[in-house]
């Protein structure tokens, strides 16, 4: 089968400035990539060229429907793109606020994205949202709350829910744990690995944390100054790291 | 009986970067070859590289030459040359490793981490963790153990969590780094039960021993590293 999504020399300039260069890879249908590196390496531009929420400066994105047309990212019209991603991808901020819509209820957060893709009934559109609530381990009463009055951790939750409830098929995550306590994350890791497994999602997921890397993803991309240094599966990288950086990141935490 | 693993001039050396860029040289040139029913023992001083075989053979560590060639579904593949998604998908059905020390995952309870195996080759839940409790306790843990995760086990609990997993698809190729390092006599003796089914069932095994009389009762050939 030919792979999911595939990125040819990927460049991103900002000015004079460089976000990210010369990134090519391959994605399969139901692979988990982890992108790590340090800060300004390039990982949130990458994510951002692949989703399509920026236009690479150099190279092509192309994705494979699930018609089986394999298009690339700036040949599509302004109409595919948006249904695409509305659709077949998600995309999961380290920052809720970003993904949800702070001013209408949980509820009507994973509604609206079924209602994006033509659903009307409103019945089914409330019961598939309580649903997906339910999933992400937020609780029946808190439906009709507004996302200002959940914690950072059910935010996640409920951006995740809001996500996934038109079946996507790969979804990017920038840092999806950034900035929440330990215990909080344990929770909303497990809760992302479980629901990667069930759905058999491929997932692009950009993180500094080589322990949410080893949990989650079977593939690594290990950044440095904007250029992929050293690629290989989760463990391989973790365990025969080739590149001096990938060894120093690796030997500077305790246990992966 | 078929070969199932093929290793040819096999290289592999590890360059520590963040200590002066010292070279630790491991292999140089191994040439070995396995076949089904067969149990391989892997013997050699602290150090040589016995686990580090094991590790070549998964595609945990990447050799610097030869080559790895698993039997898969019907085909030769080589481990050295594959790409990630296909060494993923040669492990999924050929390969099995008992590493010696469980990967412990929060939140996921013994019979789940010993039944996911089954489950990604696509087997149904149910079916899974039947067969996943049967494992867990055929290798004595306790049944109010099944459902919690094994974060909180002892050593040999985890262990042997980590053997049922092992164990619990029928793997082709199955690699096993001191699986009964730190288990009792009784349980050492259920896992020489398990090694001795796995044979007969076809599985080619390759183990590391620490103790030379179990290495003797599961194995029925050397590769010494010296
Ligand atoms: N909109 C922008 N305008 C100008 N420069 C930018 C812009 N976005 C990013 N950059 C620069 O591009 C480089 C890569 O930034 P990017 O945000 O992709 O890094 P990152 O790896 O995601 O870092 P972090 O881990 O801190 O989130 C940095 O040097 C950054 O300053
Ligand atoms: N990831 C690694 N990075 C660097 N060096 C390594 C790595 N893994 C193993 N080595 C080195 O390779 C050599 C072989 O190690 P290995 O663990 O395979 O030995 P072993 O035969 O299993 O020893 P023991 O009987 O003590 O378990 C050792 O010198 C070890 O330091
Ligand atoms: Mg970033
Ligand atoms: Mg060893």
């Amino acid at each position: 089968m030919s792979p999911l999504l595939s990125a040819q020399g990927i460049g991103k300039t900002y000015g004079t400035r460089t976000g990210c260069r010369d990134i090519s890879f391959e994605l399969h249908a139901g692979e988990v990539l982890a992108i790590v590196g340090e800060s300004g390496s390039g990982k949130t531009t990458l994510l951002r060229c692949l989703s399509g929420h920026i236009e690479p400066t150099v190279g092509r994105v192309s994705y494979r429907m699930r018609d089986g047309r394999v298009l690339c990212l700036t040949d599509m019209s302004e109409a595919e793109r948006r249904l695409l991603m509305r659709t077949d991808w998600g995309f999961v901020h380290q920052d809720a606020r970003e993904g949800l819509r702070m001013g209408v209820s949980a509820g009507a957060n994973v509604g609206e994205r079924l209602m994006a893709v033509g659903a009307r009934h409103y019945g089914n559109i409330r019961a598939a949202a309580e649903d997906w609530l339910a999933r992400v381990e937020i609780p029946g009463e808190r439906v009709d709350d507004s996302p200002w009055a959940y914690s950072g951790g059910m935010r996640q939750r409920l951006q995740i829910a809001r996500n996934l409830v038109t079946e996507p098929r790969l979804v990017f995550m920038d840092e999806p744990t950034g900035g929440l306590d330990v215990s909080v994350q344990a929770r909303l890791l497990d809760l992302i690995r479980g629901l990667v497994r069930r759905l058999n999602l491929a997932a692009i997921v950009v993180t500094h944390d080589l322990a949410v890397a080893r949990l989650l993803s079977s593939r690594m991309m290990v950044m440095q100054q904007g250029q992929v240094i050293e690629t290989g599966l989760t463990d391989q990288v973790l365990e025969d790291p080739q590149a001096p950086y990938t060894q120093l990141l690796v030997s500077s935490v305790l246990q992966v | 009986m078929d070969t199932v693993l093929r290793i040819s001039g096999l290289q592999k050396s590890f360059t520590l970067h963040q200590q002066g860029g010292v070279t630790i040289p491991v292999f140089n040139g191994l040439t070995a070859s396995i076949s089904s029913g067969e149990a391989v023992a892997v013997t050699g001083p602290s150090g040589r590289g016995k686990s580090s075989l094991l590790k070549l053979v998964y595609g945990t560590y990447r050799a610097s030459h030869g080559a790895i060639e698993v039997r898969h579904e019907g085909s030769w593949k080589d481990i050295v040359s594959s790409a990630p998604h296909e060494v993923l998908e040669i492990r999924k059905k050929s390969i099995g490793y008992v590493t010696q020390f469980l990967r412990v995952i929060p939140r996921v309870p013994a019979e789940m981490i010993v039944a996911e195996p089954l489950l990604e080759r696509g087997m149904d839940e149910d079916k899974a963790l039947d067969r996943a409790r049967g494992l867990l306790s055929r290798l004595g843990i306790q049944e109010r153990l099944w459902h919690l995760s094994p974060m909180t086990f002892s050593g040999g609990e985890q262990q042997r969590v980590n053997i049922a997993r092992g164990f619990a698809a029928q793997f082709p190729i199955l690699l096993l780094d001191e699986p009964t390092a730190s288990l009792d006599a009784q349980n050492r003796e259920r896992v020489l039960d398990l090694i001795a089914e796995a044979r007969k069932g076809g599985s080619a095994i390759v183990a590391v021993f620490h103790d030379a009389a179990e290495r003797q009762r599961a194995c029925s050939r050397e590769i010494s590293l010296t």
